[in-house]
């Protein structure tokens, strides 16, 4: 299938002027900007279907069920997952991980089990494990990085702990931009019996996913990095996990009956949707997802590869600038440092260009600590990106190396 | 002048490329490291006092930015000479008027500290500006 032409207009934030300059948006790995068919998804469920979600009986409840279900199939389609049971809404990939921590790590971990993540993961893929390593008595190993920024996964086998019950690991490192191959992570996982969570907050909105192909347990990605609107996001989990896994909040919704003793819940996914959801989120991401699905993971992987390419060519020109992870498979995200400048001087004075970029340890301190650096630049982009902005990034790199001498 | 320019007056730009008051401090312990979460800054601060306790001056050993390296450069200027109570109300006074708990106009009295006064229009780098003054203040001893 042929996918519609890449439009830079779709998206209206990106003719917009900063500071008299127009904007290079470069920060897509924070999150990614909004085609007009999302926000206008947004604006229309206001202007004309607002209602509360499984539970009216009237036409605009009915409406709003039917999107809010509705997106919950566009988003099982998105990652290849086999039954719209097996997706959950939360408020985004921090969300999805804290759920499985919490409900599946409760219940499932013992005293001396292990918990394996790697050392390149955000820390929304740190934290919940360890909350819930304090509060059953397990241990967080950490994988470790090549040089190269990637993981050898013969030393992974090598380094098996046979305590281990789950690996939680990114699909695509939100610094390195380094893709794993967590499908093999999976096998290498599930023949010695651990389940595997895969976080594809940064790979969702760059490569295609198949849930079923990469054999993972769970799967969780964010909305909003995908040009979806902020504070949705999505759980998959395979359905017999998601089953055995007790409620994690509990409230409207997610029950079947409720008495002042005790209370039975509904099926899956509501059993894990407690309250009114993101209804209107729901509907922008499945609005985000159907324009993915448009232009075409052959065309977004086609226009990224080439730019990965020029920005990696463009950046190794700059004097005195270290890029970090240059493993094979990556998605187009650069973090580098410029000679001793400090990250947030080199960003503020790129901001002045109208240049957005990252500046800090982007959620990744151990990460950071394992490079040995305080901070990094992260320039990240999206298909909607240009060389032209990539120009614009050399020369602002230049301009700040000159100004901080 | 833009508040690019305001943020990074020449002084500041001076401060960073050839900070006072900054030394190694390998013996100063590594638990009074301050450090500025949001981008991984961190300084140590020195305070020398006088066999009677009174206060002599301070130095400094930090990883950061030009305007948390300039501010702690120019802090160690503006505490020099000065009494253990009159420090302390110059950092709370430097503090509170970067926080916005004052108005930054406050600056204005302060000598070169004043070169701040831009910082205030960014607040992600507030932090910046204030970390060694944190710092300080810890390492001075209780009041």
């Amino acid at each position: 299938m042929v996918g519609q032409a890449i439009r830079v207009s779709d998206f209206p934030i990106l003719s917009r002027l900063v500071g008299g300059k127009p904007l290079a948006y470069l920060d897509n790995a924070a999150t990614s900007q909004k085609p007009r068919s999302v926000i206008e998804a947004s604006s229309r469920f206001y202007e004309r279907g607002n209602a509360n979600v499984h539970r009216a009986i009237h036409a605009l409840g009915e409406e709003a069920t039917a999107a809010y279900e509705e997106a919950r199939a566009k988003a099982r389609r998105f990652i290849g997952a086999e039954k719209d049971s097996e997706i959950v809404f939360t408020r985004g990939t921090t969300e999805s991980i804290n759920l499985v921590a919490a409900s599946w790590g409760d219940a499932r971990l013992r005293e001396g089990d292990v918990i394996l993540v790697t050392e390149m993961e955000h820390h929304s893929d740190i934290v919940p494990w360890q909350l819930v390593a304090a509060r059953r008595g397990c241990r967080l190993r950490a994988a470790p990085l090549e040089a190269d920024g990637s993981l050898d996964l013969s030393r992974m086998e090598r380094d098996w702990d046979s305590r281990t019950r789950i690996v939680a690991v990114t699909q695509a490192s939100n610094v390195l931009g380094t893709i794993n191959d967590v499908g093999t992570m999976a096998d290498i996982a599930h023949e010695r019996g651990a389940l595997v969570l895969v976080d594809a907050a940064q790979s969702a909105p760059h490569i295609p996913i198949d849930v079923r192909d990469l054999g993972c347990d769970f799967l969780a990605f964010s909305g909003h990095k995908a040009y979806g609107p902020m504070g949705i996001g999505v759980l998959y989990g395979r359905e017999s996990l998601l089953e055995d896994m007790p409620p994690w909040m509990g409230g409207g919704d997610m029950i079947r009956s409720v008495s002042l003793e005790s209370s039975t819940w509904n099926d899956l996914p509501w059993k894990f949707e407690a309250g009114t959801p993101n209804v209107v989120g729901a509907i922008g991401l499945g609005a985000a997802l159907d324009y993915v699905s448009a232009l075409g993971w052959d065309a977004i992987g086609e226009r990224e590869a080439a730019l990965s390419a020029y920005a990696i060519a463009r950046l190794g020109e700059v004097e005195g600038l270290a890029l970090y992870g240059s493993a094979p498979r990556r998605c187009p995200v650069f973090s580098f440092n410029l000679g001793a400048v400090h990250a947030h001087d080199v960003a503020q004075y790129l901001d002045r260009e109208g240049i957005a970029v990252r500046a800090g340890h982007h959620c990744a301190q151990p990460l950071m600590r394992r490079l040995g650096i305080p901070a990094a630049v992260r320039a990240s982009l999206a298909f909607y990106n240009g060389e032209e902005e990539i120009d614009r990034l050399v020369r602002g790199l230049a301009g700040a190396a000159r100004f901080y001498a | 002048m833009s508040d690019f320019d305001e943020l990074y007056q020449e002084i500041i730009l001076d401060h960073y490329r050839r900070p006072r008051g900054s030394a190694r401090l390998d013996h100063v312990p590594d638990s009074a490291i301050l450090e500025n979460p949001t981008c991984g800054d961190s300084i140590k601060v020195e305070v020398t006092l006088s066999p009677e306790g009174s206060f002599l001056g301070a130095r400094f050993e930090a990883k950061g930015c030009a305007i948390s390296t300039a501010s702690a450069s120019l802090m160690t200027l503006a505490v020099a000479g000065r009494g253990l109570e009159e420090v302390r109300d110059i950092a709370w006074s430097f503090i509170r008027a970067l926080r916005g708990d004052d108005s930054v106009e406050a600056l204005d009295a302060m000598g070169d500290l004043v070169a701040f006064k831009g910082v205030a229009k960014f607040p992600a780098r507030v932090k910046c500006a204030t970390l060694a003054w944190h710092a300080l203040l810890e390492a001075l001893p209780p009041s």
